[in-house]
């Protein structure tokens, strides 16, 4: 190992605990230290203060302006954003994606919790074959399976429904999860199933009132992460909704975007904020399962 | 880190092998059972869902197939098109490849170095990893590359405030020299996800390594490129294999800011981008699964390349080989 010419020297235990590296720092350089932060934080969040500027700046103000807040704000752009568009009100969009969402998050969080524990915990035959092949796809575009499973479902005549983006869900295919929650659970104590064999458990009563329970924090990040995917989704939405009345809020924000009028953008920022908002509310509620979900398991944004 | 975990997974259980009880009668029997039933609709999924559609995959790449009339096979004949005949394709590929060259690196780059800066405990320090992961959750969403889309345009706000001090650009979307920029920087915005993992691996160094490099007198570079580093490196294994994964099936950002269509002058024709127009647009089923066969193989390539060379440069604490 690299690091072999830094080991401590043998009479570690004599020197001092208190190494220069941990003394505290300055209050200069703690000052400094926030400030560096705060204004590279302030970059970065710039776009999304914007946007939330933009949504109210009447028309002839939200390109060009470069300032955070309207002149003259008006509520107009969210009339016109939940008034809808080609016919198709906001609700529709918002009925559409929350539904999608929703039945995502039911479907992964039960087909993924059911398949990790087999995993995890169970012996059978062919666990190290099939292991195997779920941490291969895990790495598998989705791309290579893609045009076979729209023909699928357009024979089974379920483009243009919801199936094709919850149905999937309920089959453990986001393999992430699967691998997610195996990671969690072989954390939890292999002493609690010896012990609770020994009680007279069997592995379902086993799975049901010891690991379901414990597992809580995996099922937590898994629901949150497929709401969000799942509500940003663009790719698999746009291939197969077509009818605006089964438009979920991206296509709708795509809609608007083919209205490349300058009177249409406030309307366009105004809706861009409102599919925002989900997202942040979760972000806000849960940003502690979030980062320490994605610390713990490799999970990305 | 990706490789110690799928070693431990995929070794039997050492505790569970020892007691030989479980392995005989119909307690066996009985797991056996119910893995089965709990592993069904995973079966299920895996069979239907991923190894049936990737065998019909590859057979439609070597076919001719509109969606509504039967395949009809073509042998090789989609890939010697695509290698030889279809301009776009290879800019396609030309445009993924600077795409994913400056993004993952420079992504990467930016949450090592913020993790870096947030690592030791100070006040406020929930706050700012939240307001630093907050661009990950959002950025993948219509919405935000909108908002990119606006800011970049010409006469928008990035364009006017360049102007103001003299640079005219003249908006950057509409540009082929610059509008891969404006998606690169909304990937890099999001170093949010790569950053958490890095200040997790952070956490993980054991401070003793520090308390040596401090006794024997080592500067703070000397001191990162031999304690931090090294000690990080399965950790930036593990986000450089992702960031290449997930950079090479970039969509959303491209198809937004240049609307569908890949400008200008296809300098924003990402490779999934090109897979989309040619089979959902043009109805040339065949001709795009070979697409997703190459995209495969090059992910393969590369993330093989990855773990390849990893041998050099990643160490895994208590690893003395």
């Amino acid at each position: 190992m690299s690091t072999a010419t830094l080991t401590a020297p043998e009479d570690r235990g004599q020197t001092p605990v208190t190494s220069p590296k941990r003394k505290k720092p300055g209050r200069v350089r703690t000052v400094a230290w926030h400030a560096v932060i705060l204004a590279f934080i302030a970059v970065l969040l710039y776009p999304i203060a914007w946007l939330l500027g933009a949504s109210f700046k009447p028309a002839n103000e939200v390109i060009t302006s470069l300032a955070l807040l309207p002149e003259s704000p008006t509520w107009q752009n969210f009339v016109d954003a939940v008034a809808g568009i080609g016919g198709t009100s906001f609700g529709t969009f918002l009925y559409n994606s929350l539904f999608i969402a929703g039945g995502s998050v039911i479907g992964n969080v039960v087909s993924c919790v059911l398949a990790a524990y087999a995993f995890a915990r169970l012996r059978f035959k062919l666990s190290k074959l099939m292991f195997g092949f779920m941490l291969m796809t895990l790495m598998l575009p989705h791309h290579v399976v893609l045009i076979p499973q729209y023909i699928i479902f357009q024979n089974m005549g379920m483009v243009d429904t919801f199936w094709p983006l919850i149905l999937p869900k309920f089959l453990a295919t986001e393999a992430f999860f699967v691998f997610l929650m195996i990671q969690f659970m072989r954390g939890l104590p292999r002493e609690l199933d010896e012990a609770a064999t020994i009680d007279g458990c069997g592995p379902l009563r086993l799975f049901y009132y010891i690991i379901l329970p414990l597992a809580r924090p995996a099922l937590i990040t898994t629901a949150i992460f497929t709401f969000i995917w799942t509500w940003n989704d663009f790719f698999s939405q746009l291939i197969y909704l077509s009818s605006p009345s089964n438009y979920t809020l991206p296509l709708a924000l795509r809609l608007f975007i083919d209205q490349t009028s300058v009177s249409a953008y406030g309307p366009m920022f105004a809706m861009s904020v409102l599919t925002l908002v989900p997202i942040a509310l979760f972000f806000f509620a849960f940003q502690r399962y979030l980062v320490q979900g994605l610390a713990t398991s490799g999970l990305k944004g | 880190m990706v490789a110690q975990q799928v070693n431990e997974v995929a070794s039997p259980q050492p505790g569970r092998t020892g007691s030989g009880r479980a392995r005989k009668g119909s307690k066996s029997k009985e797991q056996t059972g119910i893995a089965y039933l709990f592993l069904s609709p995973w079966i299920a999924g895996a069979v239907l869902l991923t190894i049936g559609p990737m065998v019909a995959s590859l057979y439609l790449s070597f076919t001719d197939y509109n969606l509504f009339t039967a395949p009809e096979w073509v042998g090789l004949d989609n890939y010697i098109r695509l290698f030889t005949q279809d301009d776009r394709f290879m800019s396609s590929v030309g445009v993924t490849f600077q795409y994913v060259f400056l993004s993952a690196p420079l992504k990467l780059a930016a949450a090592l170095g913020v993790a870096l800066l947030l690592n030791r405990p100070r006040k406020g320090q929930g706050f700012y990893r939240s307001a630093f992961y907050a661009p990950s959750l959002l950025g993948a969403s219509v919405g935000i590359a909108l908002v990119w889309r606006s800011l970049f345009t010409d006469d928008g706000a990035v364009d006017s405030l360049l102007s103001s001090v003299g640079i005219n650009t003249g908006g950057w979307i509409n540009q082929p020299d610059y509008a891969m920029y404006v998606i690169v920087i909304l990937a890099v915005w999001q170093f949010g996800a790569p950053m958490v993992i890095f200040l997790a691996g952070l956490k993980q160094i054991p401070q003793d390594l520090y308390d040596a490099a401090a006794v024997d007198g080592a500067s703070t570079w000397k001191t990162f490129t031999s304690v931090t580093l090294p000690m990080l490196s399965p950790v930036i294994f593990f986000n450089l294999v992702m960031e290449i994964i997930q950079s090479f099936q970039s969509f959303t950002g491209a198809f937004v800011v240049s609307n569908g269509q890949g400008g200008p002058a296809d300098s924003t024709l990402f490779y999934t981008l090109y897979l989309y127009q040619r089979g959902f647009q043009d109805f040339q089923m065949g001709y795009a699964s070979a697409m997703a066969w190459l995209l495969l193989l090059t992910i393969a390539l590369f993330t093989g390349l990855v773990f390849k060379t990893s041998g050099r440069w990643v160490f895994y604490a208590g690893e003395d080989k």
